[in-house]
């Protein structure tokens, strides 16, 4: 399976670009830590700490949003339409050229 | 000032596991967690989901590693010191340490062991901007004394079990409780959910939904809260703003003790023993970090294990020791109980 490119603009308007392999079993969270950007990941990816938030920029074909997600948005600050949890969005080919920004902390 | 060999800062997996290790080597412990129990993240964020890497554990849930945890060290009589936050580390002249909590609780000991996790687990406080201005005067983040409530009228903000369940309570006490959630769906226990439709029925609580707080308003005191629901935008009077968030961790005033920090963990000589840069203050599990660091609880216990034998170096400087294992030699609980493995049965059969 071949790796996909994906863009996260950090807090200070850095827009970096990582390569995210879609065999391991990781998450947009996980390959954020990977490269040493700015997401805790606090709660290790349960949907239960909203460290990760992100906002989407691009235009793709998302994962539905769990109830765990959404109760967990529901708490969360800084929430706009596009955000969702990083650590809810698997690495797969459908993720390919995503853009996302990182919400406040 | 509460004395003992090893003091503990954080109650989760690696805290817990360090009084058995320390335990072993006749030192006590004490521990001081913000949290008002055990457990740290095992109990404040997941009790209920199973972790699947503890060895020898197949599958654990993490409320019933922290039950264990703490009755695999019960004979070791750890001293606890809970809904406090170790706040100052000060070193007196004879090399041992004073660790004062926000309550000014103090405690004595040579050596210790920060096992602090992600941090202390505080309040995490809505961005309003003028929030800070009325903490204390208005605003809480946290109800230590629903009284304080009595014939007030109470804004609560959340939406999760404690927003539902202090709803619930204040009911009775306060003048006026009212509820506002940024949707429509609340996400705590279903009898809570229950409960507070009940009294929102009987016009106990009133409901703001979906809305949020935007703006706080007083000179000194919080006189009304600004609520945004949609595209209106109102103000309500009220005596109490309290937003109820949930908790999330910061490594707090241990960032202040002049120990080394990289990347909000504390940087520990990993070859040796997990001693900080300060000696006598040692870091281990999800705290401290050094080349190569992962964040497992099994890491942890490994890391208290060591670490508790430079303890015993560092306390007892001039006594021998060697490592014994607990199917020999047993183990002697401070508390005069006794386990030991049962002797083999030598017969002769005839």
């Amino acid at each position: 399976m071949a790796d996909i490119k994906i863009k996260v603009k950090d807090r200070e308007g850095v827009v970096h670009e990582l390569e995210a392999p879609t065999d391991m079993n990781m998450n947009l969270m996980e390959i954020c830590k990977a490269y040493e950007l700015p997401v805790a990941g606090i709660c290790g990816g349960m949907a239960m700490c909203a460290s990760c938030q992100c906002y989407i920029v691009s235009d793709h074909n998302l994962p539905e949003v769990s109830h765990d997600e959404e109760a967990m948005l529901s708490e969360a600050f800084y929430v706009k339409d596009s955000s969702r949890l990083g650590c809810q969005l698997p690495i797969t080919e459908d993720l390919e050229g995503l853009e996302i920004e990182l919400a406040p902390e | 000032m509460i004395k003992t060999d090893i003091l503990i800062i954080g109650a989760g997996p690696t805290g817990l596991f360090t009084v058995f290790e320390a335990g072993l080597l006749k030192l006590k412990t004490h521990l001081i967690d913000a949290l008002p129990q055990a457990g740290g993240q095992c109990s404040e964020i997941y009790p209920k989901k199973p972790i699947y890497d503890i060895p020898g554990f197949p599958e654990i849930l993490a409320g019933d590693l922290t039950k264990n945890l703490l009755e695999q060290g019960k004979q070791f009589q750890p001293g606890f010191t809970f809904g406090e936050r170790a706040e100052t580390l000060e070193k007196l002249e004879d090399g041992t340490f004073i660790v004062t909590t926000n309550k000014g609780t103090k405690h004595h000991a040579p050596v210790v062991a920060i096992a602090g996790g992600l941090g202390s687990f505080e309040p995490r406080k809505p961005p309003i901007e003028n929030i800070s201005k009325f903490e204390d005067n208005g605003v809480a983040y946290i109800i230590k004394d629903p009284e304080v409530y009595r014939n007030k009228k109470v804004m609560i903000s959340g939406g999760g079990d404690s927003a539902l369940d202090w709803s619930v309570f204040l009911a009775d006490v306060a003048e006026s409780v009212t509820l506002i959630h940024r949707r429509n769906e609340f996400r705590g226990a279903l009898d809570s959910v229950e409960k507070v439709r009940e009294l929102k029925a009987l016009g106990k609580i009133n409901i703001i939904t979906p809305a949020e707080v935007v703006n706080l308003n007083g000179d000194e005191n919080l006189k009304s809260i600004t609520v945004k629901k949609g595209e209106e935008i109102f103000e309500i009077e009220t005596d109490a703003f309290i937003p109820l968030f949930g908790l999330s961790p910061k490594l707090g005033p241990i960032g202040n003790w002049g120990l080394e920090i990289e990347k909000n963990a504390i940087k520990v000589d990993n070859a040796l023993d997990y001693q900080t840069n300060i000696p006598g203050v040692f870091a281990i599990g999800d705290v401290n970090t050094y080349p190569g660091k992962l964040k497992l609880i099994l890491c942890g216990f490994h890391e208290a294990t060591l670490m508790c034998q430079a303890a015993f170096k560092i306390i007892n400087p001039n006594k021998r020791f060697v490592l014994k294992y607990t199917t020999v030699s047993g183990i002697n609980g401070f508390d005069g109980t006794r386990k030991e493995a049962e002797k083999a049965v030598v017969q002769t059969i005839n």
